[in-house]
């Protein structure tokens, strides 16, 4: 899959292969690199972490600027805010999104709030958390969870979440310096298993931009983290069928580009979106929704969720629960089918 | 460093090669440090033939255990994520022995020792692992997950920490439910050092002491909270003293006769009403925190090889029954022997198993609604229904 850069803020002219931790990696050094006043904390980064992101920044930068926590997500994420409400740049590590609840009132409340309640005297916009999600074949009740719609829900937070090693890099240097709080999303199964050649230097995606990977006619098929290469697959099979698929990636959650997906849902009148999240009250349901307001005349068929079922993340039933290919494929066919 | 020393032995009778006194002293001076307490556990204690070949059997058998889940962990029979507990286990086998079944017992996430100690069987921990349908929780929890209603365990939990508010509320029902003037059964909250600094630890500990909870807070502390040493992630490593004004005890947790007394100790201090308690294991795991960890990149191999060789739970205990006359070398690799073959037949039995069938996917995500089955599907839970599919 290939991916056109739409914003370069410094050109960045040679490229190494890197995978997705190496890129993140990549991403953390520049943003030490080039702003003082970057701290880069979480549990057992100090070795390089549990995934490897955070390799070489302690022994290249120092124990003060990147250092382990003790074992404390509300902890470190209180710090965190406090840290960027001074003006640093904070890059705090949950270190599976999983874990990620203890700190929902620090994030939910204090950070997402701060420049509001304030009068825009303070803010924490230096705050970037970082947290691996998503299932990873056997990881079971709590480290497999997809936990962004708890942050979707949350007006003054940002909820990003990267689908490959380029957009990682560019999205996640971004979120650093962007000036709102960010929640940074990485798909632990592409740590290893996403490899591309990515652009050694400086540069930054646009936050807030979904991107059509693949050009259609006939169906619009949003996903975003690792479940867009299931969605390339199903694609992939729907174009054997004759049914031409486009498909889009959101790459930010909060906000959401909905201009783009509502064009492409008024050319093709069909839309199906795919998570591991379960269904009821997952991201899917925001953008459903909001098609259905934005596009309702020219939507041919119901809009289709294919996502987790309504029960814990199971660690045997994994094939099952998770939203395949050949579960999308099928939603893509129904609504072609229903839409003649 | 903790010494054990026999002051005396009863001989009873002599059979063959083997001396079999039934019962000895021991000393225990020097395996516990208190705060702020008045009273303290034994000195000495004394232990009969029976109850330390009780003690030896589990305590192998766990041993056996985690080390068969390691294998068929790399044989990729054992999926998802596995914490192993040999090197610890003293712990659980003295917590158990001095705990009646009365008492609730909730812990973290390295839990099958826990699981085994707590009525569970090793085909029916290794059958859970495997995930399958006789497995301890139906093959719905997993390695993280083990219960045991019948026998007042409360599990296995993943989050670290999460356990001790839930250990609080525990402790909170067992005070509730006795008439005032008796005993309480108490309620033990094993974890880690790692999780000692956890926020809702300390909200617990002020919950238990402000309404004199029966709850007993035990940190096995083995020196890492994954592979951060105690040293890099708490400002404070003496667990024992951690609750401010709440009594504190620390205890060799590798001394099987010391947990087992010291526990001994703490339970009446704490079914009598007198409040919680902090308790402090010093043990070690010679795995790393969990499969996935090889245990080697924060800890130094010598480390490992050498608390093996000197503080060994298992290796004490035999050599403890061998000075006191209990059982002697022999008899002990003969024991050896025989639960490794039992230990073998169970992991044969759990593999005569099967998973689960896919219906039980949705099972148990609500309670029994009054007029329908357990396992139909609540109504306001999206599932898939393959008769209404639209597809041609």
């Amino acid at each position: 899959m290939t991916t056109s850069l739409r914003t370069i803020s410094t050109q960045a002219t040679k490229h190494k292969r890197m995978n997705l931790f190496t890129a993140i990696n990549s991403a953390l050094d520049v943003a030490l690199a080039t702003d003082d006043s970057t701290i880069v904390f979480g549990e057992d980064v100090a070795f390089g972490g549990v995934f490897r992101c955070t390799n070489g920044l302690n022994e290249r930068y120092g124990d003060e600027r990147v250092f382990s926590s003790p074992l404390t997500e509300q902890g470190i994420a209180g710090f965190a805010i406090g840290y960027a409400a001074m003006g640093g740049t904070a890059i705090a590590e949950i270190q599976f999104a999983d874990y990620i609840f203890p700190a929902l009132d620090q994030l939910v409340n204090e950070a997402a709030k701060f420049r509001y309640r304030s009068g825009n005297q303070w803010n924490c916009g230096g705050l970037t958390i970082r947290a691996p999600c998503g299932a990873v074949g056997h990881g079971g009740h709590y480290h497999s969870q997809s936990p962004e719609s708890y942050f979707t829900n949350t007006p003054g937070l940002r909820v990003v979440m990267p689908r490959s090693p380029i957009t990682a890099k560019g999205l996640l240097l971004a979120s650093i310096r962007c000036p709102d709080p960010v929640i940074f999303f990485e798909p632990k199964v592409l740590y290893r298993s996403a490899v591309e050649d990515v652009p050694e230097g400086d540069y930054e995606l646009e936050l807030g931009k979904a991107e059509v990977i693949k050009e259609g006619a006939d169906v619009t098929v949003v996903g975003w983290g690792a479940q867009v290469y299931v969605l390339e697959k199903a694609c992939e099979m729907a174009a054997k069928e004759g049914i031409s698929c486009e498909l889009i990636d959101l790459q930010s959650l909060l906000p959401w580009d909905v201009d783009t997906v509502a064009a492409s849902v008024e050319k093709t009148g069909k839309l199906v979106i795919s998570h591991e999240a379960p269904i009821t009250s997952g991201f899917a349901a925001e953008v459903s929704s909001t098609i259905q307001e934005q596009c309702f005349f020219s939507l041919e068929a119901p809009i289709q969720r294919i996502c987790g079922y309504d029960t814990p993340f199971p660690l045997l039933f994994e094939k099952v629960y998770v939203p395949d290919e050949l579960r999308n494929f099928e939603a893509i066919k129904s609504v072609v089918e229903y839409s003649k | 460093m903790f010494a054990l020393r026999r002051v005396t032995h009863n001989v009873v009778t002599r059979s063959r090669c083997m001396s079999t006194a039934t019962e000895a002293t021991f000393d225990l001076t020097g395996s516990f440090d208190t705060y702020k307490l008045d009273s303290a556990p034994e000195n000495t204690v004394t232990a009969t033939r029976d109850e330390l070949m009780d003690h030896f059997k589990l305590m192998y058998t766990m041993r056996r255990m985690e080390i068969t889940c390691d294998n068929e962990y790399k044989a990729r029979n054992i999926r998802g994520f596995c914490h192993l507990y040999d090197g610890q286990e003293a712990v659980a086998t003295g917590i158990n022995a001095a705990l009646t079944v009365e008492d609730s017992w909730i812990t973290s996430y390295r839990c099958h020792c826990v699981a085994l100690a707590r009525g569970g069987s090793v085909s029916e921990v290794l059958g859970e692992l495997f995930g399958f349908k006789d497995g301890l929780t139906k093959a719905k929890g997993g390695s993280m997950h083990f219960y045991n209603k019948a026998h007042n365990f409360y599990g296995g939990q993943g989050i670290v920490g999460a356990q001790v508010p839930v250990g609080a509320g525990l402790a909170f029902a067992n005070k509730y439910n006795t008439p005032p003037g008796d005993d309480m059964p108490v309620a033990i909250a094993c974890y880690g050092d790692g999780a000692a600094n956890q926020g809702q630890i300390w909200e617990s500990a002020n919950m238990a002491m402000l309404w004199k909870l029966p709850m007993i807070f035990c940190i096995e502390n083995n020196q890492y909270g994954m592979g951060t040493s105690i040293d890099r992630h708490s400002s404070h490593s003496e667990y024992y003293k951690m609750g401010n004004h709440i009594p504190g005890i620390k205890m060799d947790g590798m001394n099987i006769l010391a947990v087992k007394e010291g526990m001994r100790f703490v339970k009446e201090y704490c079914a009598k009403g007198n409040g919680p308690m902090y308790v402090e294991m010093s043990t070690y795991r010679y795995h790393g925190h969990s499969m996935s960890d090889p245990g080697t990149t924060y800890r130094n191999r010598d480390e490992i090889a050498n608390t093996r060789s000197t503080r060994d739970p298992l290796e004490f205990l035999k050599k403890t029954m061998i000075d006191a006359g209990f059982s002697d070398a022999e008899e002990l690799k003969k024991m050896e022997k025989e639960i490794r073959k039992e230990v073998q037949e169970e992991v044969k039995k759990a593999k005569q198993s099967s998973p689960p069938g896919i219906e039980d996917l949705h099972t148990f995500v609500y309670s029994k609604d009054g007029t329908k089955e357990n396992d139909e599907i609540q109504p306001f839970i999206r599932m898939p229904d393959y008769a209404k599919s639209i597809v041609a």
